[in-house]
C-alpha cells in the first residue's frame, strides 16, 4: 500500500469557491417557473428575501436625487418654504381664506408638507417601471418593488419638510393639544397608501401606454385645491365635504392638522371613507398589477 | 443526482397585437377598440406566434449544454422564461442552483453613482447579499484593474473601464447555473473573449452552464451536449458535433448565404467541395431582397482538390411553390480541365425574369459523364431571396395590380400592327 492513500483526503474546503448562504437556503435553492397565476397575490415571503434590492433601490433613488444639485439635500426644506410662503401671502393675505384658531401659514404648512410627500409618490412609482426599463427587461425581481421603492423615496424629503412645518409651528407657537398627536404618522400611512395604489396602476398603464407622464401634472395640479390645502375642509358646507371625503388626501390633510395642530377633531365618518378608498385603490392597484406583472417584459 | 434544469414542455406565445403595440399611445389603442367595435372587425389580438412550443429538455449538474437554432428560433425566449424575466404561456420548468447570466452586465449601472456604490447597487440587483459584496469587493475592484477610479461617479468612466466594472462584478456571482447567450454580450472582441474564458473556467469546475451562440466552433469546443431550436421547438437533442453538422446541413434553408467553416463538414467528394453560396446585388453586396427590375447573381464559392475533369457549376431556381423555374450551369467551364484550387463563380440571373415571392436556390458543382451530368458537391435549398415588385408600372406587370402566376414572369418583347 502506498503512502498517499494512508493519507486523509484532503480538505476541499478552500480551495472551493464559496457560495453565499442565499441560495443553501433550502426553500429558495429550487425556483420552480409555471405561468402566472390566475389569482394575483402578494408573496410576502418573496418580498423578504428581496428585501435587500429593495434597500437599494430606495438608497440609490436618495443618493441619485440631491447628487450634483448646488444646494443639494437644503431643496428639501427651500421647497416647503417657499410653496407655503406663496399660499400665505396670496390665499392668506390676499384673498383672506378662514383659518379658525390657527395662523394661516402653520395651517397651510400642515397641508402643503404631505400634499409633497404625496405628489412626489405618485410621480416616482407610477413611471418606475418605465424609468427601470433595463432592469425588468433583463433580471428577475418582484415587480412591485419598484412602485414601493419609488413611494419610500420621497419619505426623506418628508422628514425635511417636518423640520420646516416644526419651525413654523413654534414661530406661531401652535401645538399639538394632546395625546392624538400619536396619530400622525397614520395619517401618513394613508397617503403612502393611496400614493402606492395609484402608483401600482397608472405604472401598470405607462408600461403600456406612454400618456401617463402627461396625465399626473394635471392631475397633481388639481388635487391640492380639493384636498383642502389652502384652507380647511371644515370651513366649507358639509354636505360638500362628504364629497371631499372620497379624496383620501382630505382625510390626510385634516387628520393630520387634528393631530399635529390641535384642531378640531375630523368627522369619522368622512374619515372612514377616506381610509377605505386609500385601501380600495390600494387593493385595486395591486390587483391589477400583479395581474399585469408577468407582460411587462414584453409589452414595456 | 437531480437534474440542474429540467423543463416540461415549456411553451411562450405572443399576440401578434402585443408586439406591435409595444410603443402604442392610448388614443392608439381607444382607435382600435373602436374601429373593432363600429366595423365588426376581428381582434388584431387574437393572431398569436408560438416563440417556444412544448419544449422539454434538462440539463445534468455540471453539463455544459449548447443552444443553437436560426434566429427566431427561441433560443432567447427560452433564457428569459429560464432568467425569469417573462412568464411562460404553459409548461414549467425547474432549476435547482443560483442562476447567474452574463446578459445582465452591467444592469442597473446608475452614472451618477460612483464605482464603488455602483458594485453595491449592481450586485444586489444580480442577486448577491450585501455581506457578501462586502467580502468580494476588494477582489471585483482588482479584478476591473480600476481601483483608482473606484470613487468616481461611473459617467466618467470611459466605456473600456465602465464593463471592466460591470463585467467584474457579474464574474464574482458564482452562480451553480449560468447563462450565457453570445448574441446578447455586449462589448468589444477583448470582451467577448474574457466572457467566453470566464465561461471556461466556470465549466471546469463542474458547475452547469446553458450556452446560447452562433458560433459553431465555440459550441463544438465547450459543449457536452447541444439542443438545436427550430421554431420554437427542439428539432435535435444530443452529441455537439452530430447537432452542429445537422443544424449547419439544414438550417440556413431561408438564409442569403450560407458557408461552411471547415472542409470536413462541407458537402463534396474526393474531387469537389462548396465552401459557400450567397445571393449578391449587381454591386456585389450580399442581399435577400431583390428588385423584380434588377439583375442578382448567385455567388458560389468552391474548392477543387485534384486534378480531373473539368468542374463547373450548376443552380437550380424554385419559384415560390417550389416548382422549378429553370437549371443553368456555367457551360463556358465544361470544356478545360480544372485545375486545383478555390474557384468563386456568380451566375447572374437577368432582370425582370423571376416572379415575385421567395425563390430558393439548389447549388452544384458537377463535372459531365456524357450524357449525364454528375453532381460532385451540392446543397439543395441552399440560399433563398425574396423578389419584390415596387408597382411603378415598369415591370412586366405594366398597370396590372393582380396576381400573376408562374415560376417566372419575363418581361417580353411585344411586336404588332394594325391590320384593318
Amino acid at each position: 500500500m502506498s503512502q498517499s492513500q494512508l493519507e486523509a483526503p484532503p480538505e476541499r474546503v478552500d480551495d472551493e469557491p464559496r457560495f453565499d448562504e442565499a441560495h443553501l437556503d433550502p426553500d429558495r435553492r429550487v425556483v420552480v417557473i409555471r405561468p402566472a397565476s390566475r389569482w394575483p397575490h402578494l408573496d410576502l415571503r418573496e418580498l423578504w428575501h428581496y428585501r435587500e434590492l429593495m434597500f437599494r433601490l430606495v438608497w440609490r433613488d436618495v443618493v441619485v436625487r440631491y447628487k450634483q444639485t448646488f444646494l443639494g439635500i437644503t431643496w428639501a426644506l427651500l421647497v416647503p418654504t417657499l410653496t407655503t410662503a406663496i399660499y400665505a401671502i396670496v390665499f392668506g393675505k390676499f384673498a383672506k381664506f378662514p383659518h379658525g384658531n390657527t395662523a394661516y401659514p402653520v395651517l397651510t404648512a400642515a397641508g402643503v408638507v404631505p400634499m409633497q410627500y404625496f405628489a412626489s409618490a405618485l410621480t416616482l412609482s407610477s413611471t418606475s417601471l418605465v424609468t427601470n426599463l433595463p432592469l425588468v427587461t433583463k433580471v428577475y425581481f418582484p415587480r412591485v418593488m419598484l412602485p414601493m421603492a419609488a413611494v419610500v423615496v420621497p419619505l426623506v424629503d418628508l422628514f425635511f419638510g417636518m423640520i420646516v412645518l416644526v419651525g413654523m409651528m413654534a414661530i406661531y407657537d401652535t401645538w399639538p393639544s394632546g395625546i392624538e398627536v400619536v396619530f400622525a404618522p397614520a395619517f401618513i400611512g394613508l397617503a403612502v397608501v393611496t400614493a402606492l395604489g395609484i402608483g401600482f396602476l397608472l405604472s401598470t398603464f405607462a408600461a403600456r401606454w406612454r400618456d401617463v407622464p402627461y396625465m399626473i401634472p394635471v392631475f397633481l395640479q388639481i388635487l391640492p385645491l380639493v384636498s383642502g390645502v389652502m384652507y380647511a375642509i371644515n370651513e366649507i358646507p358639509e354636505k360638500w365635504q362628504w364629497i371631499f371625503a372620497f379624496n383620501p388626501m382630505a382625510g390626510v390633510i385634516t387628520g393630520w392638522r387634528w393631530a399635529l395642530l390641535g384642531e378640531a377633531e375630523p368627522n369619522w365618518g368622512q374619515m372612514s371613507i377616506s381610509v377605505a378608498m386609500g385601501l380600495l385603490l390600494f387593493t385595486l392597484g395591486l390587483a391589477v398589477f400583479r395581474t399585469n406583472e408577468p407582460r411587462f417584459a414584453d409589452t414595456i | 443526482m437531480a437534474d440542474a434544469i429540467e423543463v416540461h414542455e415549456l411553451s411562450k406565445s405572443y399576440r401578434i397585437g402585443q408586439m406591435q403595440a409595444a410603443y402604442g399611445t392610448l388614443r392608439d389603442s381607444l382607435t382600435r377598440t373602436a374601429a373593432r367595435v363600429t366595423r365588426h372587425e376581428q381582434p388584431q389580438g387574437r393572431e398569436v406566434i408560438w416563440a417556444l412550443r412544448d419544449v422539454s429538455f434538462s440539463v445534468r449538474e455540471g453539463e455544459v449544454l449548447g443552444v443553437i437554432g436560426r434566429n427566431g428560433a427561441g433560443k432567447s425566449t427560452l433564457l428569459k422564461l429560464l432568467t425569469r424575466i417573462t412568464a411562460p404561456t404553459s409548461g414549467r420548468a425547474i432549476i435547482r442552483g443560483r442562476v447567474g447570466s452574463l446578459l445582465e452586465v452591467g444592469t442597473g449601472f446608475n452614472p451618477e453613482l460612483t464605482g464603488r456604490e455602483n458594485v453595491f447597487l449592481n450586485g444586489s440587483i444580480l442577486g448577491m447579499k450585501r455581506r457578501e459584496i462586502q467580502r468580494k469587493f476588494d477582489d471585483i475592484v482588482e479584478f476591473s484593474g480600476i481601483a483608482k477610479f473606484i470613487d468616481t461617479p461611473v459617467k466618467r468612466y470611459s466605456s473600456g473601464m465602465y464593463v471592466r466594472l460591470a463585467f467584474s462584478v457579474a464574474a464574482h456571482l458564482e452562480p451553480e447555473i449560468l447563462l450565457v447567450d453570445e448574441v446578447l454580450a455586449v462589448g468589444d472582441a477583448e470582451f467577448q473573449q474574457r466572457c467566453l474564458g470566464r465561461m471556461e473556467d466556470f465549466s471546469g469546475t463542474g458547475r452547469t452552464v446553458l450556452f446560447v451562440s452562433h458560433n459553431m466552433q465555440t459550441i463544438n469546443q465547450l459543449c457536452d451536449r447541444v439542443i438545436w431550436l427550430d421554431g420554437g421547438a427542439i428539432a435535435e437533442n444530443g452529441d455537439p458535433s452530430g447537432v452542429v453538422s445537422h443544424y449547419l446541413h439544414t438550417a440556413s434553408v431561408s438564409g442569403s448565404t450560407l458557408s461552411w467553416t471547415d472542409d470536413e463538414s462541407a458537402p463534396g467528394d474526393n474531387l469537389a467541395r462548396l465552401l459557400a453560396v450567397r445571393v449578391v446585388n449587381e454591386t456585389g453586396e450580399t442581399v435577400d431582397t431583390t428588385d423584380v427590375r434588377d439583375g442578382v447573381g448567385v455567388e458560389i464559392r468552391f474548392r477543387v482538390l485534384r486534378e480531373g475533369p473539368p468542374v463547373f457549376a450548376k443552380i437550380k431556381v424554385r419559384g415560390r411553390q417550389g416548382d422549378v423555374a429553370f437549371n443553368a450551369m456555367d457551360i463556358g467551364q465544361m470544356e478545360t480541365p480544372t485545375a486545383p484550387g478555390v474557384y468563386s463563380v456568380t451566375a447572374w440571373i437577368p432582370p425582370n425574369l423571376l416572379n415575385e415571392g421567395t425563390a430558393t436556390v439548389d447549388v452544384a458543382v458537377c463535372t459531365l459523364q456524357a450524357p449525364k451530368l454528375l453532381p460532385r458537391a451540392q446543397r439543395a435549398e441552399a440560399v433563398a431571396f425574396g423578389v419584390v415588385d415596387p408597382g411603378d408600372g415598369d415591370s412586366a406587370r405594366g398597370l396590372f395590380t393582380g396576381q400573376l402566376r408562374g415560376a417566372v414572369r419575363p418581361l417580353l418583347e411585344w411586336t404588332g400592327q394594325r391590320l384593318d
